[in-house]
């Protein structure tokens, strides 16, 4: 009889003397078909009377055939989305490890707050003074955030954290150019996020790479050897993508500050250090903070983001509009026809609107319900979390730069040790049969079939043990060279997909069978 | 007909003043599925490390340098349709691009089959 790790019975029988059922349904695991497949467009789910016949003004425009949706009961519908949920996996089910990620427990309290009708139903083109209790709100999250970071200004429009560096690197151009001062060149540590590179070269930059040392840290011999009249600034990430402190930071910023460049920060991983060390203090010019990740607003199933970027003195006349001002005791929103006074060289607008108010809402209510202590606490918890994970796996995975002390807020392994054949991608669906989304892999690039693993403060350490365990446990497979975990998944709705294929061909849209078979 | 292979896991073919290159066996191995690629158009001139190529697996996006300077001569268009041929077949029927060589010379400092597989043991 097969035991679970609390050594309760689970199912008698080996997995494969179990005919297929039916239907394909495994009991609670339920087939779901598209929805264009389920119902026929002969019938209807509503009962609406036929609208009397209009006179078309559309000319050539109009429809000439049936729009083609099949026509569903209220309990199909919800059925058919409430089963496809089942299929996924959240936060809300249980550990999501993906590194750089921060994928934290989003607050009941937040989602209460978010729904207030206040906040909720009101219209970006309302009056001005019709929401004020908006703007004091998004006003009130901004000071937090200049708090935090020890920063003077910040933007809160731009959209996430990609857009946050777009917003930043545009203020630094905008400042170079300002004092006539056009540079061509951002060097971007080989330990920053992806996008990094991405920012700089749409800004218009060329970008070139800054090699880590041998610890996973910015080489900064190597940095301060390429400054020059030519470089415009340094995108840095800090907690760098290897889970480590860049202790060098100040160095970093004080040496491009002297061959007169400008320092952008990539916050994406400020979850390691908020209320423990202020980026201001670092000397850094700009940086995003992603609000869906620090400050627990929900992402990871396509929700939208929120990259507010905090800005030093020499950066911040150049912020983007829109954004909120406080004048005594009300609020105004300062937009092109009213920057001339006091904001004349801002770069311009990034968004239509004042950014993700739904996530502003959400953020400023969790640190609102932390407090200055509990944010504080947030970061050493995360940090505390993660190097609890490296010292339990680091006897038996190859942790790179584990020995040189503590991670930060996420811990690094290599594949090194796994059988010839046995790679970073099969211990990742094995993952899945354990029930976990598996972490983050083959990311960073200078780590051989890395898997970088985030738990946040938010797990418990049972929740931890038992993750360990199962890690543990596939990591032994993987070493004796189980062949059965280059199948795997064995468990979930689908075995392994053709990932070639699924990024090659994709099938985007759904044809209907007979216009289907016309086009093979 | 000889053969070289670079630091960068390219290997050369070289049939009189031109250059046939792709990516090693062992270099797909360390990408994984390919799902895309992109050769040079013809008639670009290069030198010698310049970004000739970029190759997409599951894992990672990568550039794939001219080994040599001169002008390229064709890219392998069945590439676009099968990018899994450099999976399937790397060091024949997955060849990225062919060009001219200007000098002959920038030869002498690629490795042969014997080097380069120590090298590759080495790592």
């Amino acid at each position: 009889m097969n035991m679970n790790s609390e050594g309760r019975p689970t199912r008698p029988e080996p997995a494969d003397a179990v005919a297929e059922s039916w239907t394909g349904n495994k009991a609670l695991m339920l087939e779901e078909a598209l929805i264009f497949e389920i119902g026929t467009t002969a019938s209807t789910g509503v009962d609406v009377e036929t609208p009397p016949a209009v006179r078309s003004r559309l000319g050539g425009l109009d429809r000439n055939r049936e729009i083609g949706l099949a026509g569903l009961s209220e309990p199909q519908a919800v059925r058919h989305y409430t089963r496809l949920s089942r299929q996924n996996y959240a936060i809300d089910l249980g550990l999501f490890p993906l590194g750089s990620c921060t994928m934290k427990h989003n607050p009941r309290l937040n989602e209460k707050v978010a729904r207030m009708p206040g906040f909720a139903d009101i219209h970006p083109l309302q009056p001005v003074d019709t929401v004020g209790g908006a703007f004091e709100l998004i006003h009130t999250l901004g000071e937090w955030l200049c708090k935090l970071t020890g920063m003077p200004a910040v933007a809160m429009s731009p959209k996430a954290g990609a857009h946050g560096e777009l917003c930043g690197v545009l203020a630094i151009r905008s400042a170079l150019e300002a004092r006539g001062d056009a540079r061509e060149v951002i060097l971007v540590p080989e330990s920053a996020h992806g996008t990094n590179p991405a920012t700089a070269a749409f800004a218009g930059y060329k970008v070139e790479d800054i090699p880590a040392t041998p610890e996973g840290r910015v080489d900064l011999a190597a940095l301060e050897a390429r400054l020059g009249p030519d470089v415009a600034g340094v995108m840095i990430t800090n907690p760098n993508t290897c889970g480590l402190f860049e202790p060098d930071m100040k160095r970093i910023s004080d040496a491009v500050h002297a061959a007169g460049g400008l320092v952008y920060c990539d916050g994406a991983n400020f979850n390691a250090i908020v209320g423990r060390v202020r980026p201001g203090d670092l000397g850094i010019d700009a940086m995003h903070i992603n609000l869906h990740k620090t400050f627990s607003t929900p992402h990871g199933g396509g929700g939208p983001g929120s990259g507010p970027v905090v800005f030093s003195e020499a950066l911040a006349p150049f912020a983007p509009l829109p954004f909120v001002e406080k004048q005594g005791d009300h609020y105004i929103l300062i937009e092109e026809e009213t920057a001339e006074d006091h904001h004349a060289s801002s770069f311009g607008r990034m968004v239509a609107f004042h950014g993700q108010m739904g996530m502003f809402t959400r953020a400023l209510a969790y640190m609102m319900s932390h407090g200055a202590d509990g944010l504080k606490q947030v970061a050493e918890d995360a940090v505390l979390n993660a190097n609890y994970i490296l010292r339990s796996l680091d006897d038996v995975l190859e942790a790179p730069f584990g020995k040189g002390g503590p991670c930060m807020h996420e811990a690094l392994f290599s594949d090194k040790g796994f059988a010839e054949g046995f790679t970073t991608l099969d211990l990742a669906k094995a993952l899945i049969d354990e029930g976990y989304h598996p972490m983050t892999m083959y990311f960073p690039l200078v780590v051989h079939g890395a898997m970088l693993i985030e738990p946040t403060e938010t797990e418990s350490k049972e929740t931890l043990d038992q993750f360990i365990g199962a890690l543990r446990s596939i990591v032994a497979r993987a070493k004796a060279g189980d062949p059965s975990m280059h199948q795997a998944p064995f468990h979930a709705p689908r075995r392994r997909l053709d990932e070639t294929a699924a990024a090659r061909k994709p099938v985007l849209v759904w044809k209907e069978p007979e216009q289907a078979e016309a086009a093979e | 007909m000889a053969r070289y292979f670079t630091e960068d896991h390219e290997w050369i073919d070289i049939e009189g003043d031109h250059a046939t290159i792709g990516i090693t066996d062992y270099a797909q191995e360390q990408l994984g599925d390919i799902v895309f690629v992109e050769v040079p158009e013809s008639g670009s001139v290069l030198e010698k490390g310049a970004d000739a190529a970029v190759v997409e697996s599951v894992k990672a996006a990568s550039d794939v340098y001219a080994p040599v300077s001169g002008e390229i001569l064709e890219g392998n268009d069945a590439l676009a349709d099968e990018p899994a041929l450099v999976n399937t077949s790397p060091e024949e029927d997955g060849w990225f691009f062919r060009m001219s060589l200007s000098d002959s010379s920038e030869l002498e400092g690629l490795m042969d089959a014997k080097a380069y597989k120590a090298f590759v043991d080495s790592l």
